[in-house]
């Protein structure tokens, strides 16, 4: 279980998140809805150890993921997704993954399951990853996160510019995933997508969560997407 | 001149293209690797042996010199462009004074470790000389093939494009800066043992090698290999014929000379991308 407890961090001097608490755990989907600079994609980062806290904690499973440098928080079994998917673009797929794999003992058979669950990838191994469609970048930037084998996935907005088809392979593999026992932390803007994969849904503003809430007491009319995210 | 001048200048382009730092203490490293080598033959007298000896030796020193100032100054720095100029400027007169120190300011002469004419039907040649072009080419060949296919060379391709998402997977930048700046100064080195039989060692000797590195990896494009292998091609073929039968000066104004027109019609040299 992923628990962060008051954590504020911010970008040089400047505190973007001021005593953030959110939790997620082990087959869930938390999502993180905010207006844009709430702080979702600071949140993001400094789960990841980008950011370093001025104060608060992160633990996962009671090991404190605060204070360690940025490359060791993935092999404590946290994995991002970021926003614009951030992939090596001059490298090929197969690069792409094969940086996936880097933490990875077992990478041969982790590469095939990965593989597996995107069969377009194996297609297209030997492209150069910035020539793919937006679709397959986001496929391959899933792809490239779950060689981690990751016990939380952080995606941040995931579904950002792709065509209906894309978004549901995405959220059909967040249910595969959320199956399988991994907490997902999903930062979204579209009520719908949210509404389809989430447990729970922690809104954010300025730099704080003001309400998290079970997704089941949610619809699309509820007063709380107006007020947190403006639609 | 050609081949020396290709392996300098990937160096120099190694460190810009991974790191984004411009190491103005790169000539300083080809100077301490002549320095060394000297040293080195000069404790193992036996001339085949002295020489392979610095040539192993002298890149390995000079990485490790290197690693330490990237791990002593340039990680302090968090590697900020601007501020990494002033501190290499700073390294290279270290280097320098260093050399100056312990070395002495006279010029020191290493011999070839074989004496070998190669004589053609209309011209002799230098035995040395085609050994030094083709040893060149070697560590040229297996730096593209550690950069291409090496795990080493995958990670410092990935780390260059984005190191935070780098860090993202688990690939520790530290660790990775400090092996390109060791490599880029490793291979100045490889490049000085290789000329110090043709050109004395000297505390000064740093200035050329360090302006025509330059010249090539902006002429071939900051980052790009092959751009820097054609630029340094073309500029020590042009430097060693116009030095030969008009002057070096005249020879160093049409290097210059080309980088100002790089500059002006294609700022991002022949091969590098556009920023």
């Amino acid at each position: 279980m992923l628990v962060i407890e008051g954590l504020t961090a911010g970008y040089g001097g400047a505190p973007v998140l001021h005593g953030v608490g959110l939790g997620a755990a082990p087959g869930k989907v938390t999502c993180v809805m905010g207006r844009n600079g709430a702080g979702k994609t600071t949140l993001m980062r400094a789960i990841m150890g980008q950011l370093r806290a001025s104060s608060g904690t992160i633990h996962l499973d009671g090991e404190a993921l605060h204070g360690l440098p940025a490359h060791e928080v993935p092999r404590h079994g946290v994995a991002l997704v970021p926003q614009g998917r951030r992939l090596f673009g001059p490298l090929t797929v197969a690069e792409n993954i094969e940086i996936g794999l880097m933490t990875r003992r077992k990478g041969r058979a982790v590469r095939e399951h990965v593989l597996d669950l995107f069969p377009r990838l194996r297609e297209r191994l030997n492209q150069q990853s910035r020539t793919l469609s937006g679709g397959e970048q986001q496929m391959l930037a899933l792809a490239r996160a779950l060689c981690l084998e990751p016990k939380v996935l952080l995606l941040d907005e995931p579904t950002e510019g792709l065509q209906p088809s894309m978004i549901r392979l995405i959220r059909d593999t967040v249910l595969k995933l959320k199956a399988t026992g991994v907490a997902v932390v999903l930062v979204e803007q579209r009520v719908e997508a949210v509404l389809e994969v989430a447990d729970s849904v922690a809104f954010m503003a300025q730099g704080r969560v003001t309400e998290v809430l079970p997704a089941h007491g949610l619809t699309p009319q509820s007063p709380q997407f107006a007020t947190w995210v403006g639609v | 001149m050609a081949a020396v001048l290709a392996l300098s200048a990937v160096g120099l382009s190694l460190t810009f293209g991974v790191m984004r730092v411009v190491n103005v203490a790169h000539g300083e490293f080809f100077m301490l690797g002549a320095v060394l080598a000297w040293v080195v033959v000069q404790a193992v007298p036996s001339a085949p042996l002295g020489f392979v000896a610095a040539l192993i030796l002298c890149p390995l020193v000079v990485g490790a010199v290197a690693a330490l100032a990237d791990t002593a100054i340039l990680k302090r720095l968090n590697y900020d462009p601007e501020a990494t100029i002033v501190a290499t400027i700073g390294i290279s007169y270290i280097l320098q004074q260093g050399a100056l120190s312990f070395f002495g300011p006279d010029a020191r002469a290493v011999e070839a470790p074989f004496s070998l004419r190669l004589q053609f039907p209309w011209f002799g040649y230098s035995g040395y000389k085609l050994f030094v072009v083709i040893a060149a080419g070697l560590v040229l060949l297996a730096v593209w093939l550690f950069m291409t296919r090496s795990r080493a060379g995958l990670v410092m391709r990935a780390t260059q494009v984005d190191r935070n998402t780098a860090r993202a997977f688990g690939i520790n930048v530290d660790r990775v800066y400090a092996g390109t700046f060791a490599l880029g100064a490793a291979l100045a080195a490889v490049a000085a043992v290789l000329i110090v039989p043709i050109q004395q060692a000297h505390y000064l000797m740093g200035h050329d090698p360090l302006l025509l590195s330059f010249i090539v990896v902006i002429i071939g494009g900051l980052g790009s290999i092959r751009g820097t292998l054609i630029a340094a091609l073309l500029i020590g073929l042009s430097d060693g014929i116009i030095s030969m039968f008009f002057t070096p000066t005249l020879a160093k104004i049409v290097a210059t000379l080309a980088v100002a027109l790089v500059l002006v019609f294609r700022p991002q040299g022949l091969f590098g991308a556009r920023a």
